[in-house]
């Protein structure tokens, strides 16, 4: 029941930027509540950008990235028009697609 | 709702009685905002706050709160089963929601009384979906991974007013009104510190640690705290409204903190509100 991404492709010159903002909570599992008992982690561990079909990247995440993080890349050879489709799955299994169009 | 607004009345007065310093209030704001102000950035540690500022906020996760406030906003809900979206007039008519945020606090003839954006949104919520505002009150501000609803639907309404001029309406009588009792408030000294709010933001070249504190007073002070907010804030992660960021000047002066969405506020906002007048808003911000 992840919240949807925000992403952001578009072309400058021959590469693609492509930027993504996800909504994660990413605990690290190190904090404690109010009531002194450990916050459980919960973090993106994986994900990956296709980009027209193809994969571009397959990256691993940890509990060091932030709240709520933002994600940029730039693609040689893509072109405006292509799809961009990115993925991330977390440690409890719980995982979330969004998709995006190259802007020229 | 009537009854509701009788509450606020009485805890504005008494906010009102105490008030005075919203110091606090603005400094935070100051210190975030963005740097079109006029304000010289005196030296290099503020200068380098607002290069930071600027980087962020090209992928600003207050998004992903107007993401949400949107749903809020479309959806059928409460116990009357409507949506925002169908019923609630923010100024500019039902549903109506671009520049309705930079044009808020205003006169409501429907409850013959001064809104601002936050509070307007509540009254919407309690009079046509039929929520209960004592609900709302309970937990009105973001914590840890908790956002309530009515701070991701006010960043909703904010974001449409991105890059529109602040032009909050000062012709009604009451909207006058509302202005001088901020106006006021912004004055008044009391506490166990005997600060007013314009103790630190009365004047310019006042700071607290690495954070500016705007002159107010001024309307190049004011764009600097009603700008950026709704806001992100890094620290925590955290969706944050002028509500809370009022509220919590209060706190931090060691004041009673006003009733949730008390009128008191409003009168604050709109005090700093108008004095910025004529500037541009960019949206919702994000902070340190």
């Amino acid at each position: 029941m992840a919240d949807p991404m925000k992403i952001r492709a578009q072309m400058k010159g021959d590469t693609a930027e492509i930027r993504v903002l996800m909504s994660h909570p990413m605990e690290t599992g190190q904090r404690k509540d109010g009531t002194g008992n450990v916050v459980p982690a919960h973090y993106i561990q994986a994900i990956t950008v296709d980009v027209g079909g193809k994969r571009v990247i397959q990256g691993q995440a940890g509990p060091a990235v932030s709240r709520n993080p933002v994600f940029g890349f730039k693609v040689k050879g893509a072109k405006a028009g292509d799809k961009v489709v990115i993925n991330w799955v977390d440690n409890k299994g719980d995982k979330r697609t969004d998709e995006a169009t190259i802007s020229g | 709702m009537k009854k509701r607004i009788g509450a606020l009345m009485a805890a504005a007065a008494m906010s009102a009685a105490f008030a005075a310093h919203a110091q606090q209030p603005m400094k935070q704001p100051a210190a975030k905002a963005p740097a079109k102000a006029t304000q010289k950035a005196t030296d290099a540690t503020t200068a380098d706050f607002e290069k930071f500022r600027d980087v962020l906020e090209e992928d600003n996760p207050a998004e992903l709160f107007e993401a949400k406030g949107e749903e809020l906003w479309k959806a059928k809900r409460g116990p009357k089963n409507v949506s925002l979206a169908e019923t609630c007039d923010l100024g500019l008519g039902v549903g109506k929601l671009k520049g309705a945020y930079v044009q808020l606090p205003r006169y409501f003839a429907d409850v013959d009384a001064v809104m601002d954006a936050e509070r307007r949104i509540a009254h919407c919520m309690v009079t046509h979906q039929g929520f209960k505002a004592e609900d709302l009150a309970k937990k009105p501000f973001s914590s840890g991974n908790y956002t309530p609803e009515l701070v991701s639907l006010t960043t909703y309404v904010a974001g449409h007013s991105r890059k529109m001029k602040i032009a909050i309406p000062q012709k009604h009588p009451k909207e006058k009104e509302t202005y001088q009792i901020g106006k006021e408030i912004f004055a008044y000294r009391a506490g166990p510190w005997d600060f007013s709010c314009s103790t630190c933001h009365g004047e310019d070249g006042k700071r607290i640690r690495t954070q500016n504190l705007p002159n107010l007073s001024t309307p190049e002070g004011a764009i600097r705290a009603f700008q950026g907010w709704p806001g992100y804030r890094m620290t925590g992660g955290v969706m944050h409204t002028l509500q809370w960021r009022m509220n919590d000047c209060f706190r931090q002066q060691r004041f009673p903190e006003p009733n949730y969405v008390s009128p008191s506020i409003t009168a604050l906002l709109s005090y700093m509100g108008v004095n910025a007048n004529g500037q541009m808003y960019k949206g919702p911000g994000i902070k340190r």
